[in-house]
């Protein structure tokens, strides 16, 4: 190891960093003697940088040199930019040594294609298994699995990775065709199902045999860019709905489109990333994955965009006040995480305390309930003031997206209309 | 004002509540032995640790109370926070009090502030499994330098030595001024002679091992590369990445 290392690591870190999965969540293994690290499975973020995204993993591209020329990416072959690629040896004493020191929970390897998807997905693997077997790494993996690549090559991946990955980037395949020519979904679907196999049959043989080897234990996850093409939120977010139907895939991840080939012409001119949009696209796949959604109610016909003003939850509740107000003593808990300004943490406490007797307004307030939005759908034991039905939905949506001056602000225009008046 | 004087330990906590049920006089004032007397003390009686008081108030307790939330006991008590002792006395008194478990009663006042204040702890607990960083030293023990606000290192030892147990650590809060050795077998509790060792969180650099210092810089170096410039937002930085750790953070030194 020397300083020459620190040049490969800039340039291929900069390369894997808009690929926004880094959970390391979903295996728990103990450590074993002789080896290296453990895997807890509610995972660890070990840093976060200056744009608030979690640093949990060692997100690393083996190599960013490509043979495609796909539209959104940094690393297409016809950008000129500095190209590196790392040693198996390099890597995996990066990553141990990295890990030594707590700044990390593990590796997420990824790359760019060389050749061919079967001979950098080779690579890869040769590098996981070098450091699952002769190093004994027993900390968090994340791979890659390259689109195109052979079944039987995800099948060993699988069996050194936690988890498996397959971007589908963009959500349509008529749009991937005009961003990505040399692309199409059948080879990022393909793999996906692989990855499904293998988890389901490893679950059915250790099953039988305790001993039988697990295969991605923390299943797979995925990524769509958002904002570079045309799509609407409906269609993105049906998409998720189809692809969080099999078991296996654990997250869709959202990445607002950041233009890092601002001269390409097909792509749109954006001054700033669409993070707003990105926001509530996981506030619906929160929506569908924690609080009993189905993705019809998120979002249809008459509403195929989300609203950006308020979010999915306060916009679904607006647009069905018949459900409300809900009685917080006595509804179920599927319907009071149904109430905007409750989330799982608060209805869980809700339905534990109401057990011991009625839950007053301010019960609510001290367990984290957000009243302002919450008291328009709720009856409790006192009487609020008034639910939406006799607020109407319009002034409670009007109410809750007013802007909200500063204290000093608010100072500042009484003193005016003081003078002025 | 009835006002019971301890020694504040968690055991002389405990024989307080026993003492308490015997004399059949509950206290409203926990007061250490040196602290001024309230103005207006009816009466003062004097707790003296008892062990065997202590572990029959436990054990009840034990029986009572979910593993969980006995463990959030511990939480509070490591809290270190003021009052905590007064609080976790009135959460005891109530448990022995009710005939069944109080513990998810979230609408008492007394069961939701514990379960914060345990909540609280928790969350530190786990950013020190998130943010201590180790350095090597020269003669191969990794050292941690951090400063918690809550007295959460005991919290984190079976993590770090399931995680590390190939390798010699020190875990040292510099606020309490001890810490935990880990050598390949068994961890012990330990204080340096000097804190000159780590000036600015950083260990000095004669101590350091060859290629501790690269290693640093290759980190530093990634973390500066993973920003997306278009998305830099200082507020959720600083949110998730409280600046108070930031004196121990390789990546931020």
């Amino acid at each position: 190891m020397n300083e020459a290392i620190l040049e490969k690591l800039k340039v291929l870190a900069e390369s894997a960093k808009y690929d926004v999965s880094c959970a390391s969540s979903g295996t728990t293994r103990k450590n074993i003697p002789g080896g290296i690290g453990n895997a807890e499975g509610w995972g660890i973020c070990h840093s976060f940088t200056e744009d608030g995204r979690c640093v949990s993993l060692l997100k690393i591209m083996l190599t960013n040199y490509c043979i495609y020329d796909c539209a959104y990416c940094i690393n297409r072959r016809s950008n000129d930019l500095p190209r590196a690629t790392f040693s198996v040896s390099e890597l995996v004493e990066l990553t141990i040594e990295f890990y030594r020191r707590n700044y990390i929970e593990g590796l997420f390897l990824s790359s760019g294609v060389v050749r061919n998807p079967d001979y950098t997905m080779e690579r890869l693997v040769r590098a996981i298994k070098d450091l699952r077997t002769v190093h004994r790494f027993n900390g968090y993996i994340h791979m890659k699995s390259i689109p195109g690549a052979s079944e039987q090559l995800v099948h060993e991946a699988g069996l050194y990775a936690d988890r498996l990955s397959v971007n589908v980037e963009i959500p349509t395949e008529q749009n991937l065709k005009l961003l990505a020519p040399e692309k199409d979904h059948a080879s990022v679907y393909k793999p996906m199902s692989f990855i499904q196999q293998g988890v389901l049959e490893s679950k059915e043989e250790r099953r039988k045999f305790r001993s039988a080897p697990r295969f991605a234990p923390a299943g797979q996850s995925t990524q769509m860019i958002v904002g570079a093409t045309d799509e609407s939120d409906k269609q993105i977010l049906y998409t998720s709905a189809a692809l969080y139907q099999r078991p296996s895939m654990k997250r869709v991840y959202y990445s607002g489109f950041i233009p890092v080939n601002s001269y390409d012409n097909r792509l749109p001119a954006l001054k700033q990333p669409p993070l707003v949009r990105e926001n509530r696209l996981y506030q619906a796949d929160w929506l569908m994955r924690f609080y009993e959604f189905k993705v019809d109610e998120i979002v249809d016909d008459r509403y195929p965009d989300l609203d950006l003003e308020i979010d999915p939850k306060l916009s679904w509740a607006l647009r069905h006040p018949e459900v409300f107000p809900v009685d917080i003593n006595k509804a179920d808990y599927s319907l009071i995480l149904r109430i905007p300004g409750i989330g799982v943490k608060s209805a869980k406490l809700i339905v534990m305390s109401r057990r011991y007797g009625k839950i007053t307004g301010s019960a609510l307030k001290k367990m984290g309930v957000v009243m302002k939005k919450a008291q328009y759908f709720i009856t409790c034991n006192e009487l609020l003031v008034h639910t939406v039905h006799e607020a109407s939905p319009e002034y409670v949506r009007k109410v809750l997206t007013e802007k909200k001056l500063s204290k000093s602000k608010l100072i500042d225009q009484q003193q005016l209309s003081l003078i002025f008046d | 004002m009835i006002v019971f004087r301890y020694d504040k330990t968690f055991e002389g906590l405990l024989t307080a509540v026993f003492d308490a049920y015997f004399r059949k006089t509950f206290p409203e004032r926990l007061l250490g032995a040196d602290d001024i007397e309230p103005m207006f003390a009816d009466e003062n009686f004097a707790v003296i640790t008892q062990p065997d008081k202590a572990a029959r108030v436990w054990k009840s307790l034990e029986k009572k109370l979910s593993p969980g939330a006995c463990n959030m006991l511990t939480y509070v008590w490591l809290s270190e926070e003021e009052g905590s002792d007064e609080l976790l006395f009135q959460y005891i008194r109530k448990t022995v009090d009710s005939k069944r478990s109080i513990e998810t009663n979230f609408a008492d006042e007394v069961v939701l502030k514990v379960h914060k204040l345990a909540m609280k702890v928790s969350k530190e607990r786990l950013r020190m499994i998130q943010f201590v960083r180790f350095q090597k030293a020269a003669d191969d023990i990794f050292f941690a330098p951090i400063a918690p606000d809550h007295n959460c290192l005991p919290l984190v030892i079976d993590h770090f030595k399931d995680r590390f147990a190939d390798q010699k650590w020190i875990l040292y809060d510099t606020k309490r001024d001890y810490g935990f050795y880990y050598d390949l077998k068994t961890v012990t509790e330990m204080t340096l002679e000097t804190s000159a060792l780590f000036p600015e969180g950083k260990l000095d650099e004669t101590l350091m091992a060859e290629d501790e210092k690269l290693f640093q810089q290759l980190w530093k170096t990634y973390f500066k590369s993973m920003t997306i410039k278009e998305r830099i937002n200082p507020k959720l930085h600083r949110q998730l990445l409280p600046k108070r750790y930031w004196k121990y953070l390789t990546e931020k030194q």
